[in-house]
């Protein structure tokens, strides 16, 4: 049997998560079959069928996609799923809110956030914010499957030429109504896929001394992240939290400065490559788990740390 | 309105977890427990529009064992008005627990069920949105400001891109983020005030609902370990590293 991919993308692009849950997915059963919900989404359906894991593409057009609602797209994947061994998504927001409303219509158990594809049936997966891992073996005849995107490397997206064929669409839902996407904006790397990411938590004490993080962040060409606290404090909006009611992160590099560390902001970092603290309570938790540590008042040492950075004549970008 | 929140008890979020060494699971022995924070959200969230005049009868249902009725009880102190435990000894994965759910609905007909977005024990993020299809109910997931209207809600979700809004049509399942709202402390008073509220205790084998788990957790284990770290004298042996030796910028 094969394996179907639920994509997630806003009818014109595909969203860089769905390349990550395309890896995983076709770990699971190299059969990978992806199907698109969308409205005048054609420049979608032809993009998917270039990436060389994907197998075929069930292109359904359709104006009950043009946003994206659970109940509308659960109705047409329930639709096409009875073919399929696996169905698999992203465990980002928006598989999240989408997977267990099909998981349930089918009768089956879901499995969550997979972060490794151990066999067919069996997975590892993290819980209590990642602070144990579980191997878990799904005993239900067809899985569905939620992929952690940053545990696996985004697919290739050329060189492949999948069939792309029409599939039906489903019911459409009359009691929800999408009204907007307030969509935050920003020139910097999106923190969910940025290489370096520098977070500011409750020892920047102000919104105004974000600036000494941003400038950092300009130089190195990162993604600027938060603690819970410095979100709660109100020194920076809530798309910025790193955590586990925020973002997980794995950027190559992760600069923690005047953030203590409490477990729920290591669960959305601490599987970055390198992580460095800057913090001035040298038995702060966050120095546990940082490759390097500088035990410092961080508004002496960031415009330091800036003007060292200037000194280099290259930045990788 | 009627209001039907769910709460779960959980590991307390402030206890730092330890795998057992059999690698059966975590250690749960003499641990401090609590309600599942965002679950604490949903409560509050209920109570205000109960205090809004927007909602006659909030009821709190928690599915576990016998020491689960904590949460409810907790719930009843902070503002709901009855409550009811369905019992259950061990795993129980998300798809009974809405399914539980489903004929607690059936039964009490509430207009809006209410619950935390996500579990922090075992970060399922399931039982709302298995419920909401079970009853084909709409959904709002990760809620983070609800308004209540005639006959409909408008919420405001946390997406990945930001905040989007959607109105859904009561009934309607809704399931809360962190940032809802700040949760309330139980007044003395209210702490025994609600020792005298009602809780219905429920068999979940009395439901029908088969409660068999379908996913073996075949073993649990510690994550793997960072190796310890270094500490730098001064910022510019930091900047040095991060180029030589990790080669990161």
């Amino acid at each position: 049997m094969s394996s179907l991919l639920i994509a997630e993308h806003n009818n014109k692009e595909v969203k860089p998560f769905t390349l990550n849950a395309i890896t995983a997915a076709s770990q699971i059963d190299p059969d990978l079959h992806v199907l698109v919900l969308g409205h005048n989404s054609e420049t979608v359906a032809k993009s998917i069928s270039e990436i060389p894991n994907v197998k075929k593409v069930i292109h359904v057009d359709n104006e009950i996609y043009n946003n994206y609602i659970a109940e509308n797209f659960t109705s047409a994947v329930v639709k096409h799923a009875e073919n399929y061994s696996h169905i698999i998504c992203s465990a980002n927001t928006f598989g999240k809110n989408l997977m267990p409303r099909i998981a349930a219509l089918l009768d089956i158990s879901q499995v969550s956030d997979i972060i490794k594809v151990i066999s067919a049936d069996t997975f590892l997966r993290p819980i209590y914010a990642g602070n144990a891992f579980a191997t878990v073996k799904s005993n239900d005849a067809k899985k569905c499957i939620t992929i952690r995107p940053t545990s696996f490397e985004p697919a290739e997206t050329s060189g492949g030429s999948a069939e792309i064929v029409k599939g039906d669409a489903g019911e459409q839902s009359n009691h929800t109504k999408f009204i907007k996407k307030e969509e935050i904006k920003s020139d910097r790397p999106e923190l969910g896929t940025a290489r370096i990411v520098i977070s500011g938590g409750r020892g920047m004490q102000s919104g105004e001394n974000f600036k000494l993080i941003q400038d950092v962040a300009d130089k190195l060409n990162a993604a600027i992240g938060a603690s819970r606290a410095a979100v709660d404090a109100g020194y920076i909006t809530n798309d910025h939290q790193v955590g586990q009611t925020g973002k997980v992160v794995v950027p190559d590099l992760y600069i923690a400065v005047g953030i203590s560390g409490a477990i729920q902001h290591l669960a959305g970092m601490k599987e970055s490559k390198i992580i460095v603290a800057i913090n001035k309570d040298g038995e702060a938790p966050i120095f546990s788990v940082a490759d390097y540590g500088l035990e410092a008042d961080l508004f002496d040492a960031l415009p330091k740390f800036l003007a060292e950075l200037n000194k280099l004549n290259t930045i990788q970008k | 309105m009627k209001i039907l929140v769910a709460v779960k008890r959980v590991i307390d979020y402030n206890v730092q977890v330890r795998v057992k060494e059999d690698n059966t699971g975590v250690v749960t022995d003499n641990v401090k427990m609590s309600t599942n924070p965002p679950d604490d959200n949903a409560v509050e969230e209920a109570v205000k529009i109960k205090e809004s005049g927007k909602a006659k009868e909030i009821v709190a249902i928690t599915v576990g064992e016998e020491k689960a009725q904590e949460t409810v009880r907790k719930a009843l102190a902070v503002g709901a008005d009855r409550g009811i435990h369905v019992k259950v000894d061990g795993v129980i994965e998300p798809l009974a627990v809405s399914k539980i759910l489903q004929k607690i609905v059936d039964k009490e007909k509430p207009d809006l069920v209410f619950m935390g977005k996500q579990a922090i024990d075992d970060d399922c993020n399931q039982t709302g949105q298995m419920l909401a299809a079970l009853l084909n109910w709409p959904q709002a997931t990760f809620a983070s400001k609800i308004e209540v209207k005639d006959k409909t809600l408008e919420v405001t979700r946390e997406v990945d891109e930001g905040l989007e809004t959607i109105e859904v049509n009561v009934p309607a399942i809704i399931t809360c983020d962190l940032r809802l709202n700040e949760p309330r402390y139980a007044s003395l008073p209210n702490i025994m005030k609600a020792k005298k509220k009602p809780i219905e205790q429920i068999n979940a084998a009395d439901l029908g609902i088969d409660t068999k788990p379908r996913i073996d957790q075949i073993k649990v284990e510690e994550p793997p370990k960072r190796k310890a770290g270094i500490k730098v004298a001064n910022v510019e042996e930091l900047v040095q590293k991060l180029k030589n030796e990790a080669k990161v910028i």
